[in-house]
């Protein structure tokens, strides 16, 4: 084939495509990567790490990942990388990831399983109960107001402020841009204002 | 970065303080060896020999929390020296510009400016202004010869800060301390660039935001800003910390860096009156009078139709601070502590061991009604309940773990620190029932919404008005999966209406309604057009009638030969490598250095309008001709002058920066002044925050750092067991010296305490760290990682966060916390 990988790549996009096809490794070095890969299909990401932005390459077999590498196309990392870089696929192939939401109820000294649907009921719960007790539409404060002898005086006024402070939220800098988008487009419709993320430590 | 990653290939000399890139950026090495291979240097300032200094050609030590003393003298060295680039400091920076009489500085009022009120540890900056003519315009002096000019105020400052008073608050040899200032000060020719890279080695100081200024200062001596291979670059620290925080995730911002308005900004004109500077400087483009068309294109990208002219497009439904509120990071612990809270989401974080003062931390869960923790794994945040010293049955908090998927199980952007926004694809289905947090979102946003349409509720109108249109809807009209392209989409902007250019005869059509919109400079302040996110627009755009992710673009086309890569992936803004280009070339458009033209204005090649006059290289900070021409621009134009700020009235503490101690640090005395530490920073005043400065009790310098093998609190590395393996355990670094002073030895088990907790740790004797001599005394520093915590591994092998040793006191401007200076005693366990 005279496809090299960068030109595979290209023309996959990024989308899944089977692997066997462009793989321009030296040949001596791609038989026993081949082995593994040789049925894999391969899709592009970048580090979850650091600020690097390196590209790793994702090979997938059956719905399991069965390898990952860097990208060779990469500009930055140019298929380089580092020892956190090499190990993503141990966040996926890790029996200590939570395979179901958990619950503790107060007091209680251990978690126990629960369905999605009833913790986020739950949870739905909570957030309205306390919006509901503690959104606040108006908040008065006193501010300066210029007299008509051009002095300042302070005086009581009212404020529109369509706001909670009973719930706060942090996170996260470990987030896709478009969920980070969402995510305080959600937390400010309930009218939060104490939110945060990594950036502020 | 104001640069990028591959552009530190192109620098003469790199500086690294502040910053540990060998072991936190460890790819970044590969462009930072680059450049050395072609004969640059590489420099590291650190308080510890660092992989970076090791790999560095010249390596100077500084006691923790001195770098604004270290700055300071390198900013005197420049100016007696005459190293600056006096073209660039009259035409491009406000070094000429004239400042009020009126103003003093702290070589008048020992350490601090004109206007302080010490009962409100608040500053009245009426005087950190500039003269005006009757026109308003600045006035300025070329020559930088009058006494009131920027440029000899700031000698005037650091004309203190002489070498001997330098190293004897630094404690670094003098020998190495003039020869980074040489090399760093030999950047002021205008065919060499010289780039700083600094991460929390700097923010995470009480002058935090103050070390950036003194470089900041430095780079426009030096004429480094703008140029390829130059420029101040911010490592940050997580994957998508620069989106994050793009996104508007802070107290304090909305997607694109609109601020979050007040409770006195009663409307949307008042609101952009605030948030919008004027100029009367004629060549100034003041990028921000925009703010209109990006504050009203964001509240339609929120609201959609429900935003209409008559109601301000849904400005009231926005929460507002009050004015001069602070809700950020440590505010939040501190209200939680005092059980102000009832809820609280830890969303992809884990604040039980990333928190200053983790024990306040862990205590504030403590009085919560309930917490959503939602990540990869369990962590210390979410079984807190469980923690050391915790009794659960005591402990009344309801605790909800959402396991959320990894960036593999799901499709989206995230933006490095180079500002580049690249497409990642998902490569197999979420592991178990773990779902992507887009689906965890939309979930909670339709099941809190469904509440409020069968109950009613409070003030129901900003939930019930937001626009949701991210997929397909069941019968219940809940978007049933999200998908993260339409999210895209909605970032970047549609244009809600055909708009048509009015000042040609016929109009001509600038604008479908339904397409998505090409970049920012089309976004209309009238409901016209939507945008969730300004500085996204250009992300994904409408391309010969397709649809186009320029996130995923993989083109390979070096056009400049500098590595500015323009068909990879995307760049905020408008696919800009390098921002402030324009200060990269002379007056005439033509770069400084030929060698390595970013930029250059080919004066015959004809525009897409006609007019002779093209810009040539990255994408322009602008399309205007060069300053030399009748209509060139001033090339900051994000600054309301024009020109970049030596003089920076934006701070709290200062216009420019002035050296103080820590808060914590073991000198009862500023060598350089009679104020010790900042004086405007916030103390917390519970005897759960109180400091501990010159206390025998604790008498080493400390300071946290990471390393390679794992990631902030480790709560996802910690799971890896090839890194786990490769770094299992906390350790301390202390030098041959403190270690033969406290008789202890390599490998020994201690305990590193402070005043606010205690942590058990590896001793770790070095030669990495030396004992520093201060004012004639030595001071000892010591440091250690902070990835560790107690619920992994399991048995407790890998001990707990250091976090439960630093100070929750913030740095004046960002509260970040000032991990990197605070003492501490090591102990045998």
């Amino acid at each position: 084939m005279g496809v090299s990988r960068r030109d595979f790549l290209k023309l996959s996009g990024g989308t899944v495509l089977v692997a066997s096809l462009g793989v321009n490794l030296n040949p001596a070095k791609a038989y026993a990567q081949e082995l593994r890969i040789k049925n894999a299909k391969q899709t592009t990401t970048v580090c979850p790490y650091c600020s690097v932005g390196c590209g790793i390459i994702v090979y997938q077999e059956n719905g399991k990942i069965i390898n990952t590498e860097g990208d060779p196309d990469h500009p930055i990392s140019e298929g380089s990388l580092c020892a956190k870089g090499s190990s993503v696929i141990q966040l996926v192939d890790v029996e200590t990831r939570v395979p179901k939401p958990l619950y503790r109820e107060p007091g209680a000294t251990a978690w126990k399983q629960v369905e999605w649907d009833w913790a986020l009921d739950r949870i739905a719960r909570l957030v309205k109960d306390s919006r509901d007790k503690n959104f606040k539409t108006v908040k008065k404060a006193k501010v300066k107001e210029k007299q008509p002898d051009g002095t300042e005086i302070m005086v009581e006024k009212e404020f529109v402020v369509n706001r909670m402070d009973s719930i706060a939220h942090i996170g996260s800098a470990a987030l896709d841009n478009e969920e980070c988008y969402l995510l305080q487009k959600l937390v400010r419709s309930w009218g939060l204002v104490y939110v945060e993320h990594q950036a502020r430590i | 970065m104001t640069n990028h990653w591959i552009d530190l290939k192109n620098a003469n000399v790199i500086l690294a303080m502040g910053s540990n890139p060998a072991s936190n950026h460890p790819i970044s090495m590969k462009w930072i060896k680059r450049a050395q291979d072609k004969g640059a240097k590489l420099i590291c300032v650190d308080p510890r020999f660092t992989q970076t200094a090791a790999k560095a050609d010249l390596y100077a030590p500084l006691r923790s929390g001195t770098d604004l003393a270290f700055l300071g003298g390198m900013i005197k060295y420049i100016l007696d020296n005459k190293l600056y680039f006096k073209e660039y400091v009259v035409n491009y920076t406000n070094a000429s510009h004239l400042v009020n009489p009126d103003f003093k500085g702290p070589a008048d009022l020992d350490g601090l400016f004109s206007g302080f009120n010490a009962e409100t540890k608040k500053y009245d900056k009426a005087t950190w202004s500039f003269q005006k003519d009757e026109n308003g315009i600045v006035l300025k002096d070329p020559t930088l010869e009058d006494p009131n000019c920027v440029f000899q105020l700031l000698k005037k400052q650091y004309a203190r800060y002489t070498p001997e008073k330098v190293v004897n608050i630094t404690g670094t040899p003098m020998d190495k301390l003039m020869a980074v200032y040489k090399l760093f000060g030999s950047t002021g020719q205008p065919n060499q660039a010289g780039t700083e890279c600094y991460a929390m080695g700097w923010t995470q100081h009480t002058v935090g935001t103050q070390n950036i200024r003194a470089m900041t200062i430095i780079q426009q001596l030096l004429g480094n800003m703008g140029i390829a291979g130059g420029g101040i670059n911010a490592l940050r620290g997580e994957a998508n910390v620069q989106g994050s925080t793009d996104q508007g995730l802070l107290f304090h911002i909305l997607p694109g860096y609109n601020p979050v308005p007040n409770a006195a900004q009663v409307d949307l004109a008042t609101y952009i009156k605030d948030n919008t500077p004027t100029t009367k400087e004629p060549k100034s483009v003041n990028w921000w009078a925009n703010r209109n068309k990006y504050i009203t294109s964001y509240l339609k990208a929120t609201y959609g139709d429900a935003g209409t002219k008559e109601n301000d497009f849904g400005y009231s439904w926005m929460p507002k601070l009050d004015v001069g509120m602070n809700a950020s990071w440590l505010t939040i612990f501190d209200k939680m502590y005092k059980g102000e809270f009832e809820g609280f989401f830890a969303w992809g974080q884990n604040p039980a061991c990333s928190g200053a003062n983790s024990n306040k931390t862990r205590q504030a869960m403590t009085k919560l009604k309930w917490l959503v923790n939602v990540n990869l794994f369990d962590n210390e945040t979410g079984s807190f309940w469980r923690g050391p010293g915790m009794n659960p049955k005591d402990i009344q908090t309801e605790v909800f773990m959402l396991p959320c998927c990894s960036s593999m199980e799901k499709e989206g952007s995230i933006s490095n620190s180079g500002r580049w926004a690249q497409w990642r694809y998902k490569a197999i289905e979420p592991i178990g029932k773990s779902l992507p947090d887009a689906e965890i979102i939309n979930e909670l946003f339709f099941k809190v919404k469904e509440l409020y349409k069968k109950e009613g509720g409070a003030y129901a109108d900003p939930i019930m008005n937001l626009t949701w249109n991210y997929g397909e809807k069941d019968a219940s009209g809940k978007v049933k999966h999200v998908d993260i392209h339409r999210i895209a989409k909605e970032i970047n902007g549609y244009w809600l209406e055909d708009v048509y250019d009015t000042k040609v005869d016929p109009p001509k059509l600038i604008g479908k309604k339904g397409d998505l919109v090409t970049s920012f400079p089309s976004l209309q302040a009238d409901g016209t057009t939507s945008s969730g996110n300004w500085i996204y627009c250009n992300s994904y755009i409408l391309k010969d009638g397709k649809e186009v992710n320029m996130m995923a673009r993989r083109g390979k086309d070096d056009p400049t030969g500098l590595g500015l890569y323009p068909g990879w992936t995307w760049a905020w803004p408008v696919n800009r490598r390098i921002i402030y280009n324009r200060a990269s070339v002379d007056l005439q458009g033509q770069p400084w250095d030929p060698t390595r033209p970013l930029l250059k204005w080919n004066a015959t090649k004809l525009a897409a309008t006609g007019k002779p006059g093209v810009w040539e290289g990255d994408i322009p900070d602008g399309p205007a001709p060069p300053m030399a021409y009748p209509d060139g621009k001033l090339p900051f134009i994000m600054k309301a002058d024009g020109v970049a700020s030596i003089f920076g009235p934006g701070l709290v503490e200062g216009p420019f920066p002035e050296h103080y101690e820590a808060l914590e640090c073991p000198l009862e005395e500023n060598a350089m002044s009679k104020q010790r530490v900042n004086p405007t920073i916030k103390i917390f005043g519970d005897k759960i925050d109180a400091s501990f400065s010159c206390d025998a009790r604790f008498p080493f310098v400390c300071s946290t750092y990471r390393v390679s093998e794992h990631w902030q609190t480790g709560l996802m590395t910690r799971h890896c067991s090839w890194l786990l393996e490769m770094q299992p355990q906390n350790f301390v670094e202390m030098s041959i010296e403190l270690a033969k002073e406290l008789k202890l030895t390599n490998g020994e088990l201690v305990i590193v305490s402070s005043g606010r907790g205690e942590v058990k740790a590896i001793a770790m004797v070095t030669e990495r760290l030396k004992p520093f001599k201060i004012m004639n005394s030595t001071v000892h520093q010591v440091g250690l990682p902070w990835h560790f915590g107690w619920q992994f591994p399991e048995d407790g092998s890998g001990y707990d966060s250091a976090n439960l040793l630093t100070p929750n006191v913030g740095d004046a401007n960002t509260m970040i916390p000032e991990s990197k200076a605070f003492m501490v005693n090591v102990r045998k366990a």
